[in-house]
């Protein structure tokens, strides 16, 4: 009973001294959400301002094509009809290498992460391949893999690879193992519980993986187009470089961005429909 | 099916956990292990289910059970271990779809357990949609699904909040009561081993011991909150437990 009536008490003289006041707020933020227009908006203002730069002369064209020329440059490209002579064979070898890398990167990923032997084995050897830049294994791959197609697709699917085998495993790893143990007391058979709670599991780290591992493809795409590729968009890069043409560069550079910005989109759509579960 | 655990012994590294338990665990009877925290009694009903190995005594099945389950020995988890990319409904069929079943069988009985627990209207929803209370729900549907001969139960209310516990409880009493089932309960709730146990095994502290055993007379629908004989039993527990918990809670996690 007094500790009722104190409070009252509390509570009036509180409010009648002068040292009352709110307590200030100090949660909030550290949770992204979605702000539509703003990355648009980024892209936009940088090009407008190095238009500017480049008409005005404050920027030299030595330094930088002006975006309008590049743009010119682009239409030229698309009406000549050379745009899908030099795409659609990269995004073929993007296609194939990619998906080639990928699916034995998760292959390997979920062995290494399902079996300890497979992880003592591997762990270290993907550790040794990750840091080599694959680009100058060229050369080697023309030899094993010919110069034409199939060294292509073995750069950019042994670039894949190296990536995609340490999210998945990673992945694996942190599935809960509470489901597992579920799996087990339910009496599941193995390939049950891999297919039904190991896989779903780690797909998250799986398509995130694939984000990091699908932009490595894009810029291992212009390394493997470095030699015996007459058409291609990396092909088409390195020509304009070799004989500085800035603009047909930025018009090539350009259409890799683009790419990117594509397949981003592409994993972002996938994650929203694939992960709808996630809280 | 009766469950005989015949002298179960186990220690991790140099601490033992459990010595020489010994204990009947009968059709039809719930079941409640009692105890102090870290007396093993997870441990004990890990090797019930055959999920972890004791490192003496067994584990034996007395006769053989009913021919239609499907999984005889069947866990209800603390944390309701629902995978969470499937829906109420593709969370029970889960246990069913390694078995083999017609495809009707299958859809008669997620209707009828997901019934059973007062679910019908959620087979759609995801786990992140529902209430701690609706996801123990859930997993108690799926554990009924696999019709199993004893229902090995962690501590199955302690995630929930005390309102959603005592209506959790209520639905445990119903569905005992309409078929009744064995079990094997672990809590450290004294009031849910007084409200649903036929028989409470109290362990002692680190290595775990049967100390205790208390049968409850009073058949599960007739016992209410504030009834006067289980508050009894479950003064008698607590002071039985009492000077362990004690113990126990001035113990280092390591040592």
């Amino acid at each position: 009973m007094p500790d009722a009536t104190r409070s009252g008490e509390v509570r009036s003289s509180a409010a009648e001294s002068a040292a009352a006041r709110p307590v200030p707020f100090r949660g909030g933020g550290f949770a992204p959400r979605r702000v539509l227009y703003v990355g648009p908006v980024v892209f936009i203002v940088l090009i407008a301002l190095i238009e500017i730069g480049t008409q005005t002369g404050v920027i030299s064209n030595l330094v930088l094509p002006s975006p309008s020329a590049v743009f010119w440059t682009f239409v030229e490209l698309y009406q000549s009809g050379m745009l899908w002579k030099h795409l659609l064979p990269s995004l073929e070898r993007l296609i194939v290498g990619g998906a080639m890398g990928a699916a034995a990167g998760v292959a390997v990923g979920v062995m290494i992460g399902l079996f300890s032997l497979v992880r003592a084995g591997l762990v270290p050897l993907v550790a040794a391949i990750f840091p080599i830049p694959k680009i100058a294994l060229l050369p080697l791959f023309v030899i094993w893999f010919g110069i034409d197609e199939g060294s292509k697709y073995a750069l950019i699917a042994f670039g894949t690879f190296t990536p995609t085998v340490v999210a998945t495993y990673g992945g694996v790893d942190n599935v809960d193992r509470s489901l597992i143990r579920m799996g087990q007391s339910f009496g599941l058979a193995w390939w049950s519980i891999v297919r039904k709670i190991v896989l779903p599991g780690a797909l998250p780290a799986i398509l995130s993986g694939l984000r990091v591992s699908l932009a490595i493809a894009i810029i291992l795409l212009v390394a493997a187009e470095m030699l015996g590729a007459e058409f291609g968009v990396g092909a088409y890069i390195l020509e304009a470089g070799a004989l500085y043409d800035l603009e047909r560069l930025f018009a090539g550079v350009t259409i890799l961005s683009i790419l990117g910005v594509t397949l981003s989109w592409l994993i972002g759509r996938l994650e929203r429909q694939l992960l709808a579960w996630r809280t | 099916m009766d469950l005989y655990l015949d002298g179960i012994t186990h220690s991790y590294g140099d601490t033992d956990v459990l010595r020489d338990v010994t204990l009947q665990i009968p059709q039809g009877m719930v079941v409640c292990l009692v105890g102090p925290s870290g007396c093993g009694k997870s441990t004990l009903l890990r090797f019930i289910g055959g999920l972890e190995q004791p490192g003496g005594g067994q584990v034996l099945q007395v006769g053989a059970p009913p021919a239609d389950s499907l999984n005889p020995l069947t866990y209800v988890f603390q944390h309701f271990a629902l995978l969470p990319w499937r829906t109420v409904e593709g969370n029970v069929s889960l246990v069913l779809e390694d078995h083999d079943l017609p495809r009707e069988r299958v859809q008669r009985i997620v209707a009828d357990v997901l019934a059973r627990t007062r679910l019908s209207d959620f087979r759609k929803a995801l786990p992140k949609q529902l209430s701690g209370g609706m996801k123990q729900r859930v997993a108690l549907a799926r554990a009924l699904a696999v019709n199993p001969a004893v229902m090995l139960m962690d501590e199955p209310l302690s995630a929930l909040d005390s309102q959603t516990r005592e209506l959790l409880m209520d639905d445990l009493v119903g569905l005992w009561t309409r078929q009744p089932f064995t079990a094997v309960y672990v809590t450290h709730n004294l009031v849910e081993a007084v409200r649903l146990g036929h028989r409470i095994v109290v362990l002692s502290r680190r290595p775990g011991r049967i100390r205790e055993v208390v049968e409850v007379e009073r058949p599960l629908g007739e016992r209410g909150r504030g009834d006067p004989e289980l508050e009894r039993i479950q003064h008698h527990l607590w002071q039985a437990m009492r000077d362990e918990a004690l113990a126990a809670d001035q113990e280092l996690v390591d040592a």
